[in-house]
């Protein structure tokens, strides 16, 4: 997103060019427009705008792309951290 | 539900495109967090207008906003609408916890006889939904091919008429939608009015002076201030997210401060340190809240997150603390 910017250099974000095939899959789903295709290769145009949503990687056919996928709920990361509640929700 | 469709696989129930008052009700408890966690659709397939079998098929969640808004946006058009079994959460929140699959699509499609309905093999999904479904798997388990079509439910006739451009394609978080959490956020916040109340009655009775006034007005105090922050964190800094820095915590514990100096202005008159751990609990209030709103946001990632809570969590345990001796040595004085 233009307008709106959380922390950098904090993505799991990472793509492999060389098992990329162009099928443009990821251009299609990020809801940030972080990928695009040119010269039948998928670029990454902005790294940082990147919320590990995970819908890149998970309809890449070839496993170009990894991201840890998560949701970005402090209340959520809080129990995450406690040893005594797994496996909680929030939200 | 305006009637029944009849159709070669089985009478299918026809729904309203237009809202009708229970609906705008429901709409308003959801957005206030009354029952919003039980606020759910039947899943199954639906036609909006008079659908044929030529007619597209739209894929969505079975919560009732997430419903009502597709099914509002779509008036005065004839399609199908596939109804998933997200266990009444939205579709990208579904997507991120695994109820929004292709497995939870793939169910649907065969449960309601799908490919008798209608001729084509084409299933519109929304992109949100994407974090979830790995579209390959719905073609392979039922011959459907899946597409995404665009984010907002609203750009769907549009992306009818003329496909997909960028514009769909990305999320916003705009003034509108964000003071469309507000409300939720601050009905949520009756939690910790109730847990401040308890910390601010078990408090106020720290002290030697014990006439029931002076408790009263201790309490008093302490609620203003939890006021104050819960009005700072979790409704002004959404609105005026825009102009926030990017650490949540900082820009919630700003305006607490600003918060934090009305405190000695509209609360009970009180001893100095009172006063002092009274706005300091507003400002620790304030930037939790705005920390806790990064959740409601559709930029902050999982990983910006945590590394903000580890930086700023032993900030606010310790302002916390502090507030609290402030607020008792105030007693004795």
């Amino acid at each position: 997103m233009k307008t709106f910017r959380h922390l950098e250099n904090v993505a799991t974000l990472a793509y492999d060019q060389d098992k990329c095939v162009g099928c443009g899959l990821c251009a299609a789903v990020c809801p940030h427009r972080i990928f695009a295709v040119e010269d039948g290769k998928a670029r990454v145009l902005d790294r940082e705008a990147c919320m590990e949503c995970g819908a890149c990687a998970l309809n890449c056919p070839t496993g170009a792309i990894e991201v840890t996928p998560g949701v970005g709920c402090a209340q959520l990361i809080i129990q995450g951290w406690l040893p005594w509640k797994k496996g909680t929700s929030c939200c | 539900m305006q009637g029944f469709l009849e159709t070669a696989a089985k009478r299918v129930p026809q729904v309203r495109t237009r809202p009708v008052l229970p609906d705008l009700l429901g709409t308003c408890r959801a957005r206030l967090g009354l029952d919003r966690n039980r606020y759910k659709v039947n899943p199954g397939l639906y036609a909006a207008g008079r659908p044929g079998s030529e007619s597209p098929v739209i894929v969505t969640a079975n919560y009732k906003l997430t419903f009502d808004t597709v099914r509002f946006a779509l008036h005065g058009r004839d399609l199908w609408l596939l109804v998933v079994d997200t266990r009444g959460i939205n579709v990208w929140c579904a997507g991120g916890k695994g109820t929004f699959s292709a497995e939870g699509i793939i169910e649907q499609v065969r449960k309601t006889g799908l490919e008798r309905v209608v001729s084509h093999r084409r299933l519109i999904l929304p992109q949100l939904g994407a974090n979830g479904v790995r579209a390959r798997d719905i073609r392979k388990a039922c011959g459907f091919e899946a597409v995404f079509g665009p984010v907002r439910a609203e750009d769907l006739p549009r992306y009818l008429d003329q496909g997909i451009d960028e514009a769909m394609r990305e999320v916003t978080f705009t003034l509108r939608e964000r003071a469309a959490v507000v409300p939720v956020e601050l009905v949520l916040g009756w939690k910790l009015i109730l847990y401040s109340f308890i910390a601010a009655v078990l408090l106020s009775l720290m002290g030697p002076e014990l006439s029931l006034p002076a408790i009263l007005s201790r309490i008093g105090l302490a609620m203003t201030a939890t006021g104050l922050g819960l009005i700072c964190g979790a409704a002004l800094f959404p609105l005026l997210l825009p102009r926030m820095p990017r650490f949540f915590s900082a820009g919630g514990a700003a305006l607490g401060l600003a918060g934090a100096l009305l405190v000695p202005v509209i609360g009970p008159a009180a001893a100095w340190p009172s006063l002092a751990g009274a706005g300091l609990w507003t400002v620790t209030l304030s930037s939790w809240l705005a920390l806790n709103f990064t959740g409601s946001t559709p930029y902050t990632s999982p990983s910006g997150v945590e590394k903000e809570m580890r930086r700023f969590i032993p900030w606010m345990s310790g302002a916390a603390a502090l507030s609290a001796i402030l607020f008792v040595w105030g007693n004795f004085l």
